[in-house]
């Protein structure tokens, strides 16, 4: 049979799956995949003041990465400089920050690439009841943002119009963004939290005529690249993060032949 | 019931500005239960921006707005759908309120789209997109309808019959409608009332006092002229200085 912590960490990407799933769609069609980098960058900050302070990480990460988001929203009205740019600025010295402040932090040993990239050895009890907890009121929240938070995708000034509170559902949306990152940075690790948001979204996109469909195909998407990304890392001895990624990789793959397919249709 | 009682949306000296540029100001405005109000103007006139006033999307405005319905159907001017939200014609109706299927079948059938209910948005052609944007603005039963151009790049016939539609639903609905079009002639027969803009009021009214009026043929030109005597003739209007206006 499995060692506990492998079903552990299979419990809790398939937790992680679940959310991200929803949630990347709206990153892919808000195009706010530069944004989620900024954020899960801005956790390593977050992660050293959890060991500095000794707090739990999930809560540590989730008031940082709020408080830049918080923070680049102000910093959107006050500056004349381009999204990207801030986005930018935000995400390396956050990066940065965090770094310098781990090597200040010499009594605490630190597992760096565990951080950076996800570990599955490190997923505790604990992080499942934070996971599947959160994940479940990350998705609450969700569905009661959604209307407004779907129509202004499609037309911010329709949404506005017709009474639907976009600005609102936005600063939510954001508040979620740090959620999510929060309780996936022990699976994927922070570099790659955002590939887990976008890629099988991505593919679900190369798949879907619609967004109900685009939704549940990013989930299965997610689920199936979990999956098998922790068996290849448990069977290659590989990093837990970038397994799942690449097992994304590979389904994204997979999904341009059908996109491939239905071109030469029409043709 | 008192005329009070019967205004959707007010505008009092309404005005907008942008990077210190005003895109329009001074407009006064009402539009009442039943009634069609016309906003024409050339490009850059601040149509559709007073029409943004008064829906409350422009929040930092000069002036005053008042509206008096939560019931709003709103046509924009632009809309483009990215790729990268798949959007059946289907899930674009219920977008902003759920709807029965009935009663979208209703509406895309007013609008002459019903079989396009399952086409991709991205694939419908311009002047289809726009009977689908119409269908979804009426299909709540709105107490006020705002309409950017609401028949560009619709067929001509289409156009005539898109607008017959627009009064015919400001009748049964009895719903305001704020109408935005840069063709006087098109939308006359429909409208109750006219405001000209550029960049301020230039001239309202009626639709024959507008076109009469010195301001609007300055911004309009010849043309105008002869749409007054077009109008004239086809509703049986005869004014006795009539081929003098055609002269202008």
């Amino acid at each position: 049979m499995f060692d506990d912590f492998f079903i552990r960490a299979l419990i809790a990407g398939i937790g992680v799956a679940l959310v991200t799933g929803p949630l990347g769609c709206f990153v892919v069609w808000r195009r706010l995949s530069y944004f989620g980098d900024t954020l899960s960058h801005s956790a390593l900050l977050g992660v050293t003041i959890a060991y500095s302070f000794e707090l739990n990480i999930a809560v540590s990460v989730f008031l940082i990465s709020s408080i830049i988001a918080l923070f680049l929203i102000q910093l959107q009205k006050k500056t004349n400089l381009p999204g990207d740019a801030l986005l930018g600025l935000l995400a390396h010295s956050s990066l940065a920050v965090g770094l310098v402040v781990i090597g200040f932090l010499t009594f605490i040993r630190f597992d760096i690439m565990g951080l950076l990239f996800g570990d599955i050895l490190a997923v505790t009890v604990k992080d499942l009841t934070i996971i599947w907890f959160g994940g479940a009121l990350i998705l609450l929240v969700l569905k009661l943002i959604w209307k407004p938070l779907f129509a202004s995708t499609v037309n911010y000034e329709l949404a506005e119009a017709e009474g639907l509170n976009p600005d609102r559902a936005k600063a939510v949306f954001t508040i979620l963004m740090a959620a999510i990152i929060a309780i996936s940075i022990k699976m994927v690790g922070l570099l790659l939290i955002t590939g887990m948001l976008i890629i099988p979204a991505a593919m679900a996109r190369n798949i879907s005529d619609n967004p109900k469909k685009m939704v549940l195909f990013a989930i299965i998407g997610g689920l199936l690249s979990v999956i098998i990304g922790l068996f290849s890392s448990l069977e290659f001895n590989t990093a837990s993060g970038p397994s799942i990624i690449t097992a994304s990789l590979i389904l994204f793959i997979l999904s341009l032949l059908k996109i491939k397919q239905s071109i030469q249709l029409k043709n | 019931m008192s005329s009070e009682k019967n205004t959707l949306v007010k505008l009092e000296n309404a005005g907008y500005s942008q990077n210190n540029k005003w895109l329009v100001r001074g407009v006064s405005l009402e539009v009442e239960k039943g009634k069609i109000v016309t906003l024409i103007g050339p490009n850059g006139s601040g149509k559709s921006t007073t029409a943004k006033i008064a829906l409350g999307i422009y929040k930092k405005i000069e002036g005053k707005v008042e509206k008096y319905t939560k019931k709003v159907g709103y046509v924009p001017q632009k809309v483009s759908i990215d790729w990268t939200l798949p959007l059946r014609v289907n899930d674009f109706m219920v977008l902003t309120e759920n709807l029965k299927d009935d009663a979208i079948n209703e509406a895309l059938s007013l609008t002459g789209v019903e079989h396009l209910k399952n086409k991709n948005l991205g694939n419908l052609s311009g002047g289809e997109f726009q009977r689908v944007l119409l269908a979804r603005a009426i299909s709540k039963k709105p107490e006020l309808l705002v309409l950017d151009e609401p028949v560009q790049g619709v067929d001509f016939t289409g156009e005539i019959a898109l607008y017959e539609l627009i009064k015919k639903i400001s009748d049964e609905l009895n719903c305001g409608i704020l109408l935005i079009s840069h063709d006087l002639h098109t939308v006359m027969s429909a409208t109750d009332h006219v405001v000209c803009l550029n960049g301020h009021v230039c001239c309202s009214g009626s639709p024959i006092d507008v076109a009469k009026n010195n301001e609007y043929k300055a911004l309009f030109g010849e043309q105008a002229s002869q749409i007054l005597s077009v109008y004239e003739h086809r509703h049986d209007h005869v004014h006795s200085n009539e081929g003098e206006i055609k002269k202008n």
